[in-house]
């Protein structure tokens, strides 16, 4: 008895000092230099945006052309599960009766209700997956991108139910094993039970590189650009051409506009 | 006081081990959903939630009813019950409190186990569990989630430091401690706090069109008021049979009376959903009614279960408003469960998923449970009553040596 009594307190006094000694190790580490330097060349905005002109895409771009939700899904190392009820999609094509829906009808020009639109993360200004999120794991950015964090992301799916637009994925089986392009090692992969979606490309945008979609297409029918910023390319386009947005009356203030 | 649990009956351990054997089962099959992800549950990208968080919503609402109806028994004991806000929810049975007095204890329990089983669903819907103290490391108060969780978690604590030591004040036959009053006090609104702040999660989805509706909250509250005193009858006629406790059958009568008001209610409350989807005729807000009752585009695995509900419920109804039911037991039990089971079939499976049905695009995507997400839903139904019976066991112990 007398023995352990006196080995607790031992034990008891070794982890006082260690605790005592942790702040002498956090003063001793710290410096004053910054951890991450910015790149010079990075791309800066106040709320990136993106003009998808799907009448550019229709008449020239060849039939059948996925450049760009290819060049995404290769770049950010998206699985292709190869199933609709688990599918991990960043960008990909709706119908229009889909992808805006309650605004099809039967009288509109040529086949207008099956014609395929470019759907991705809208990165709303006012982003009812940023305002669910329990853990910030979904949070906005600066520069207006919706972003993700895909190491403290819980996997409780609230995002998924509050996104209007269906651009949330979560992983419901390990996704490594899925990957079926080459891996990018400079991105990321995820893991099984996190939710993931388009991120602007803010990897790319930080050394000063476009989107990877805008970068792919040859048509140039993505345009990226700061909404903020009355000069940027996206301004001038939306103020000379009539874009929609999808489901704007529910107030999410959506990034990605549309020509048609 | 924990002793009492460990000297029961041979009924008392072979009820233990029967749902052992499900905890076990479901249990295994957790380890299972662990091993190879959420891809094992029926859910998908379409439908996101599926059966758990759905028996979670259906047990918030269990959680706060059992509390509500009978803690105006504390309120008398210390004469203040006349000021009480809660005369709002239940004008005239405070003036016959009295009655409650047995049963107090058994809503209480109830209550700590409904929410035990509500934690345990939220854990095996994550994603990542191992990660959920994130919740409190980051924590977030413009999210919903965020404000359930620190609200089911104090309900919970409240419930066991009350239940407990009133429990444990009777066994001594003196009053309870002084502290404990002021958290009888706070368990009233923290009881409608639960069911509230549950409804906010579902109710400020922009675009979840069939929970987007100001009444979700008085749906739930007014379900759960059926739902909650529809399972305790049936547990106090369960420990009168099976122990020498007797929760009285006035108790059982105010009980009764109180389920049917709230059965009303909660009827003409999806009524009121009804009218304003089919008269407005907007189809956003009637896609998941028509998809919950008739089916959409060919699509019907949940209509059998809704009509089951409309049936279910409309029975109960007819029973209960036959003054007589209230005093004939059998009749009573079987109105009991007809609530029971109508609420759940709409609350605890239809509600949920008709929300994501359809989906953002559109489109009807189906749900339906997998066979391994049952087993863990029953796995946590067990741990529920393993709780739940551990503690009737104690508090029936106690009442007999009282008595």
């Amino acid at each position: 008895m007398e023995e352990s009594r006196r080995s607790f307190l031992k034990l008891g006094g070794l982890c006082a000092l260690g605790i005592g000694a942790l702040p002498v190790v956090d003063a001793l580490g710290k410096t004053d230099l910054p951890k991450v330097m910015n790149d010079p060349k990075a791309l800066v905005g106040k709320r990136w945006a993106m003009v998808v002109d799907m009448k550019k895409c229709w008449e020239k771009g060849k039939p059948g052309c996925k450049d760009c939700s290819l060049a995404c899904h290769v770049t950010h190392n998206v699985p292709e599960i190869g199933n609709v009820k688990e599918e991990v999609k960043w960008l990909w094509t709706e119908p229009f009766e889909n992808a805006f829906p309650g605004q099809e009808s039967h009288f509109m020009p040529g086949n207008m209700n099956e014609k395929p639109f470019m759907v991705l993360c809208n990165h709303c200004a006012q982003a009812p997956c940023v305002r669910v999120c329990p853990t910030q794991a979904t949070f906005k950015r600066p520069d207006g991108i919706t972003m993700m964090d895909f190491h403290r992301c819980i996997g409780c799916r609230y995002c998924m139910a509050g996104c209007p637009f269906g651009a949330r994925s979560f992983n419901w089986k390990d996704p490594r094993n899925y990957i079926k392009t080459e891996l990018n090692m400079t991105f990321p992969t995820r893991e099984r039970g996190v939710v993931e979606k388009c991120n602007f490309c803010d990897e790319r945008l930080a050394v000063g590189k476009l989107p990877a979609c805008v970068e792919a297409c040859k048509d140039g029918c993505l345009r990226f650009g700061d909404l903020e910023d009355p000069n940027s390319e996206v301004r001038k386009i939306l103020a000379s051409q009539f874009t929609i947005r999808r489901k704007p009356e529910l107030g999410t203030d959506p990034s990605v506009f549309y020509i048609i | 006081m924990l002793d009492r649990a460990f000297s029961g009956s041979q009924k008392y351990y072979r009820l233990l081990m029967a749902l052992l054997v499900f905890m076990g089962l479901g249990f295994a099959a957790y380890l299972f959903q662990l091993n190879r992800g959420l891809t094992i549950t029926g859910m998908g990208r379409d439908v996101s939630w599926g059966i758990y968080i759905a028996q979670f919503t259906f047990l918030v609402g269990v959680a706060a009813s059992a509390v509500m109806v009978v803690l105006p028994y504390y309120l008398h004991d210390i004469k203040v019950f006349g000021k009480i806000t809660i005369m709002v929810v239940l004008p005239y049975y405070l003036h016959d409190i009295k009655v409650f007095g047995k049963i107090t204890i058994l809503g209480e329990f109830l209550a700590v186990a409904a929410v035990t089983m509500c934690l345990l669903f939220i854990i095996v819907d994550l994603g990542k569990p191992m990660r959920l103290l994130n919740v409190l490391l980051y924590p977030t108060p413009n999210s919903i989630l965020f404000w359930d969780m620190i609200v089911l978690n104090g309900y919970l604590i409240l419930n066991i430091l009350i239940g407990w030591n009133v429990l444990d004040a009777e066994r001594k036959g003196v009053p309870y401690p002084h502290w404990v009053k002021p958290l009888i006090y706070l368990s009233i609104p923290w009881a409608i706090s639960i069911h509230t702040v549950t409804a906010f999660l579902y109710a400020g989805l922009p675009a979840r069109h069939y929970w987007l509706t100001a009444i979700m909250a008085a749906r739930f509250l007014s379900s759960a008021f059926c739902s909650g005193p529809a399972l305790l009858i049936l547990l106090a006629y369960t420990v009168k049979k099976y122990t020498k406790f007797d929760p009285g059958q006035e108790a059982i009568e105010k009980l009764s009376i109180i389920m049917t008001y709230a059965m009303i209610i909660s009827v003409f409350f999806v009524g009121l959903e009804f009218f304003t989807a089919f008269y407005s005729q907007i189809p956003s807000h009637m896609h998941s009614l028509v998809y919950l009752f008739k089916g959409l585009e060919g699509h019907r695995f949940l209509v059998p279960f809704m009509w089951l509900f409309t049936g279910l419920a409309v029975f109960a109804l007819a029973m209960l408003l036959n003054p007589n039911t209230k005093r004939n037991e059998k009749k009573l039990k079987i109105a009991c469960a007809a609530v029971f089971f109508s609420m759940w079939l709409e609350k605890g499976l239809g509600l949920i998923v008709a929300g994501f049905i359809p989906n953002p695009f559109d489109q009807v995507r189906e749900y339906s449970p997998s066979i391994p997400e049952i087993m863990i839903a029953l796995g946590v139904w067990a741990t529920g009553f393993f709780v739940l019976t551990v503690l009737y066991k104690i508090a029936t112990s106690v009442k007999e040596e009282v008595a």
